[in-house]
């Protein structure tokens, strides 16, 4: 269970970047964040990963306080950011250093054939192309079984057709232990095709304004995902619409 | 070759292949071919001035006093090897670049890492190394004679200050310029500062070390000769000196022939020994 309370975060030059976010979270649950830029998304994203320090506010994974990298929590940027000069399968392992051998070799070759690569182990990242090298870095933050999974915008660079075959793999993957997934995405469809719960995000000071519950999760229902699709866009237009205005009238 | 083995097999499974495997073969054989034409347009000028100048000299229209034809250069590099004198000059000036160099480069990577990981040396130490840097490096050798004497030592050490900047620049330089989003990764995974170093920065910083190496031991070859310039009895900068002293063209060209392939060879096998630590690159293939 991950928790987030009244999650805050100011930048050294005044930005208010996160305003009070409270949301939680159940095991094995996909909650889709959307919301224009400038909304929070990725803050929210690098506080709960522990690569920033918040302002304000509690982070807790299963009753406990996290502040800092955690070993229950994956992140998966927008880029692929695989190292260059480790092969494939060095990549997929590369958090288990601290892993008996024949277990980090199990691990990253069950990883790599979730995620259709399994012939390409021994290849340099530079060998693959952009959807490949990002199967392979989702495979990288599912390896070592993290309780949470938190995915930045991971398909925002692919076209249509890789960024559907992603979502199978990222899918399959999930099944197999069912962590938490936060998944932000500037993506509606996306968010209605993967998500249990979208959370719509508006900005200026980047805040909740309205969660939806997906209707007919992952079922693959087009025209359920759709009639989310058409809600999500419109909650999004309305979160925008105020600071459109504020903006306009600034000028 | 691969590709022209496997253009049959395809050939007969499915016509639609053929035609494409065998352009790439094609394609192949005709870049090997533009290699070695580029190999022969680089000599073509060199050696038709040597050609030009030997001809002339034979026919007797130049007398070559000054700029002996190729083959008395060639004939007295030739001497030079077979009355032993060639290999003790070498042998001394690889020797003095050697010392030079590992102590100069130790050093420039040494200072570089501390000045690129932690801010305090950065600031304690970067603005004095860079007003040293700015200093000709040249301009210390009355310096070094005055403390160091006229012997090994200060030639040592002026090849080694030369060689000292341009990598300690590269590395520190390097190091500042390391992804912050492959540091990232690190992070997430919870990698302690060793592991960080060891895991990330090391491999990311091998490229641009490697090249400022390659810049040092440019710069140590300058230097050496520098060095024996101001004095040596032995070494290829040693021979420089005596055919000018004797007017004797012919050894200062033998010697600088023997300077250009030496830091051709030196530079060909640092670039060979370090190759296998840059597989993964993906620039500069078949450029070096």
């Amino acid at each position: 269970m991950l928790t987030i309370q009244d999650l805050a975060k100011t930048y050294a030059d005044g930005t208010q970047a996160l305003a009070g976010l409270t949301l939680s979270l159940a095991p094995g649950e996909i909650v889709a964040v959307v919301g224009g830029s400038g909304c929070g998304k990725t803050t929210l994203l690098r506080l709960v990963a522990g690569l920033d320090a918040a302002t304000a506010g509690l982070i807790r994974l299963d009753g406990a306080t996290i502040a800092g990298p955690h070993p229950g929590l994956g992140l998966v940027f927008q880029e692929p950011r695989l190292l260059p000069w480790l092969s494939i399968a060095e990549n997929v392992g590369f958090g288990l250093a601290d892993r008996p051998a024949a277990e980090r070799r199990t691990r990253v070759a069950r990883a790599l054939a979730r995620v259709g690569l399994a012939d390409h182990a021994g290849r340099w990242p530079r060998e693959l192309s952009g959807g490949q090298q990002q199967r392979v870095a989702i495979a990288r933050a599912f390896v070592a079984d993290p309780r949470v999974l938190l995915l930045d915008e991971p398909f925002s660079a692919l076209d249509a057709v890789t960024r559907e075959d992603l979502h199978r793999h990222l899918l399959a993957l999930w099944a197999e232990t069912r962590p938490t997934i936060v998944l932000v995405t500037h993506d509606v469809a996306e968010a209605a095709a993967l998500a249990d719960r979208v959370v719509v995000m508006r900005p200026h000071p980047g805040r909740i304004h309205r969660t939806v519950a997906v209707e007919a999760p992952r079922s693959g229902d087009a025209v359920a995902h759709l009639r989310t699709s058409r809600v999500l866009r419109a909650l999004l237009d309305e979160s925008l619409a105020p600071s459109a205005r504020r903006a306009a009238l600034a000028v | 070759m691969s590709a022209g083995a496997a253009s049959p097999l395809l050939a007969s499974g499915a016509g639609g292949a053929a035609p494409a495997t065998m352009e790439l073969d094609h394609s192949w054989r005709r870049h090997a071919g533009r290699a070695g034409g580029r190999l022969v347009l680089g000599v073509l000028i060199p050696l038709a001035l040597a050609l030009g100048w030997e001809l002339a000299i034979r026919s007797g229209l130049a007398q070559g006093r000054l700029l002996p034809p190729p083959s008395r250069i060639l004939g007295t590099l030739l001497a030079l090897a077979q009355s032993g004198d060639l290999r003790l000059h070498v042998q001394a000036t690889l020797l003095r670049v050697a010392l030079g160099f590992v102590a100069g480069a130790g050093a420039g990577i040494l200072v570089g890492a501390l000045t690129g990981t932690l801010p305090v040396a950065r600031h304690l130490l970067d603005p004095s190394l860079q007003a040293l840097r700015a200093v000709p490096s040249l301009a210390w050798v009355p310096l070094f004679i005055l403390w160091l004497g006229i012997l090994e030592t200060p030639k040592v050490v002026l090849i080694a200050v030369g060689v000292f900047f341009p990598v300690y620049v590269g590395v520190s330089g390097a190091i500042a310029s390391v992804d912050r989003k492959l540091v990232e990764v690190g992070r997430i995974f919870r990698l302690s500062r060793l592991a960080l170093a060891r895991r990330i920065l090391l491999p990311a910083v091998l490229p641009g070390t490697l090249v400022a190496l390659r810049t040092g031991l440019g710069l140590g070859f300058l230097f050496v000769v520098a060095a024996e310039l101001m004095g040596a009895s032995e070494g290829l900068g040693y021979l420089l000196v005596d055919g000018q002293q004797f007017g004797k063209p012919d050894q200062i060209l033998a010697a600088i022939l023997a300077f250009a392939g030496l830091g051709k060879l030196a530079d060909g096998l640092l670039v060979l020994a370090t190759r296998p630590l840059l597989r993964w690159q993906d620039v500069s293939r078949g450029v070096l």
